[in-house]
């Protein structure tokens, strides 16, 4: 095999195996920090033998057994300098495990462990794109814009925590499960946004390796949760707003609201991979949770091929119903952008006005109001309200964007 | 696996009959579960006194190690296999003694 077919092999096996080999390691011996060096070296193995030996026919199991092996050779150093007691289990217990059960069972218990909510939410999105989505911890560190060595702390503690307060590796109990997709759910939301809309002055507007890897995760939790609908509308609700990743940017990187993105570069696999979701969860008949309306909106959204064939009275009744699942300011932010497009601007405006109190400090309510009042024709105070919206904002594309929009007041 | 489970508070105000009842139901639940160790109520830091003997002679301070705002009133150490069981645990506990609670592992 040549050079770059190897690579790609090791590539793709680390894609496909690296959360597997982690969650049967973690299952084997009950220590996530043993399975993540485990499953490093073998890696490393693998990069420094499959070039000579070739790729081994298998190589997840490879993977796994030359990890196990890793694992054992670890765990007799440290036992060389303490407990001689463990070491004579472990001797007696030396061949690879057997399968226990279905090996995606391992890799949910594996996700559910990392967002567990006795961990902080930042430290729940470190963990799991370390230990699920294999990123390094360099990686990590860069995504979120904080030094290495703090982001390698982070992840040290949440180990240590997860062994000495004995974070239970299952998947929870019929009974606390949706919570706990829930929180599972948010941990990848969080990832994707993220990569969505980076915040920080210097920063790239958007990081598409945090989206392609939220997306890569939904997935594999879609796949080992086929049933859940939050799963599927999260899937669905990330897939379509990808979809339009590169319509959504000028060539000097200047942010392009929906209404004024060329539609035809939008993705048509993945808008219908996304419409599909949508449709299969309307068909389920369960009354739907907020991802899954949020992905109904942007399903109405990508429906459209041209902005003024927008189906808003839709758009409106499915924020009507997220209204009551979720009063937040936000939701009744964006009802309102709804609202102006049915109602006028007039009656969104006093709609947006009623949230001052609890959104002063957000871009997007100044811009919203700046947008209304333009179309009102009141030039000045949309002038003010853009000032406003440019001051917080911290994405450098949408301050480009904002900076044209109230450049165009003239 | 044990757990100690602090109560924690900000008033000085002892339990109201209600929530001495409350907790009552709740030790007997622990005890009948299999998941009693112990429990207690503490004075307030009023009462402490903090010792100091590592230089050779002892010294003796008036009050707690460090003053706050918030400061432990009572705790329960239970057994639980996990910490999912303790938190839940922990969570009635909170509501039936109507304080906040902190949960660590024993070592």
């Amino acid at each position: 095999m040549s050079v770059i077919g190897v690579q790609e092999a090791i590539t793709r096996a680390h894609r496909a195996e690296w959360a597997r080999v982690i969650a049967a390691l973690t299952r084997r011996f009950g220590d996530l920090d043993i399975a993540e060096e485990a499953a490093a070296e073998a890696f490393a193995t693998a990069v420094e033998r499959w070039p000579q030996d070739g790729v081994p026919p298998n190589p997840g199991a490879w993977l796994t057994t030359t990890a196990y092996r890793k694992a054992i050779d670890r765990i007799r150093r440290e036992n060389k300098r303490g407990d001689k007691h463990k070491e004579a289990q472990l001797l007696y217990d030396d061949d690879p495990p057997e399968p226990l059960g279905p090996i995606d069972d391992e890799r949910l218990r594996l996700i559910f462990t990392c967002c567990h909510p006795a961990l902080a939410l930042e430290t729940r999105v470190a963990l799991t794109l370390r230990m699920v989505g294999g990123l390094t911890v360099a990686e990590i560190a860069r995504a979120f814009l904080v030094q290495e060595s703090a982001m390698g702390q982070r992840i040290t503690r949440a180990k240590a925590k997860i062994k000495t307060a004995r974070i239970p590796y299952r998947v929870p109990s019929t009974e606390d499960l949706p919570a706990r997709v829930g929180g599972v759910l948010a941990v990848l939301y969080l990832v994707f946004n993220e990569g969505y809309l980076v915040t920080g002055p210097d920063a790239d507007p958007v990081r598409h390796d945090l989206t392609a890897e939220a997306i890569r995760l939904a997935r594999l939790i879609r796949a080992l949760m086929p049933t859940d609908g939050e799963v599927a509308g999260l899937l669905a609700l990330m897939l379509l707003i990808e979809a339009r990743r590169t319509a959504r940017f000028t060539s000097s990187g200047e942010l392009i609201a929906l209404d004024e993105q060329n539609r035809g570069a939008w993705d048509a696999t993945l808008i219908a991979e996304g419409h599909r979701l949508v449709r299969e969860r309307l068909a389920a008949a369960v009354p739907p949770g907020r991802y899954q309306i949020l992905a109904a909106i942007n399903a109405v959204h990508t429906s459209a091929r041209d902005v003024r064939e927008t189906d808003w009275s839709q758009v409106l009744a499915l924020y009507d119903q997220l209204v009551r699942l979720d009063p937040s300011p936000i939701v009744a932010l964006n009802r309102a952008i709804a609202v102006a497009e049915l109602d006028g601007p007039q009656v969104a405006l006093a709609l947006v006005d009623r949230l001052e109190d609890r959104l002063a400090d957000y871009h997007v309510y100044h811009a919203a109001r700046a947008d209304l009042l333009r179309r009102l024709g009141d030039g000045q105070k949309s002038r003010a309200a853009y000032d406003k919206a440019i001051d917080l904002a911290g994405n450098t594309a949408e301050i480009a964007n904002l900076t044209r929009r109230r450049d165009r007041l003239g | 696996m044990q757990y100690l489970v602090s109560v924690i508070t900000d008033k000085p105000d002892l339990a109201s009959p209600d929530e001495d009842a409350a907790i009552d139901v709740f030790n007997e639940r622990l005890q009948t579960e299999g998941h009693w160790v112990f429990a207690g109520g503490l004075g307030g830091p009023d009462t402490a006194t903090t010792i100091d003997n590592r230089g050779g002679e002892a010294l003796l301070t008036d009050g707690p190690f460090v003053e706050t705002k918030e400061y432990l009133i009572g705790f329960w150490i239970i057994e639980a296999p996990d910490l999912d069981v303790a938190l839940k645990l922990a969570t009635e506990g909170s509501k039936a003694c109507n304080r906040k609670v902190e949960v660590r592992p024993f070592l």
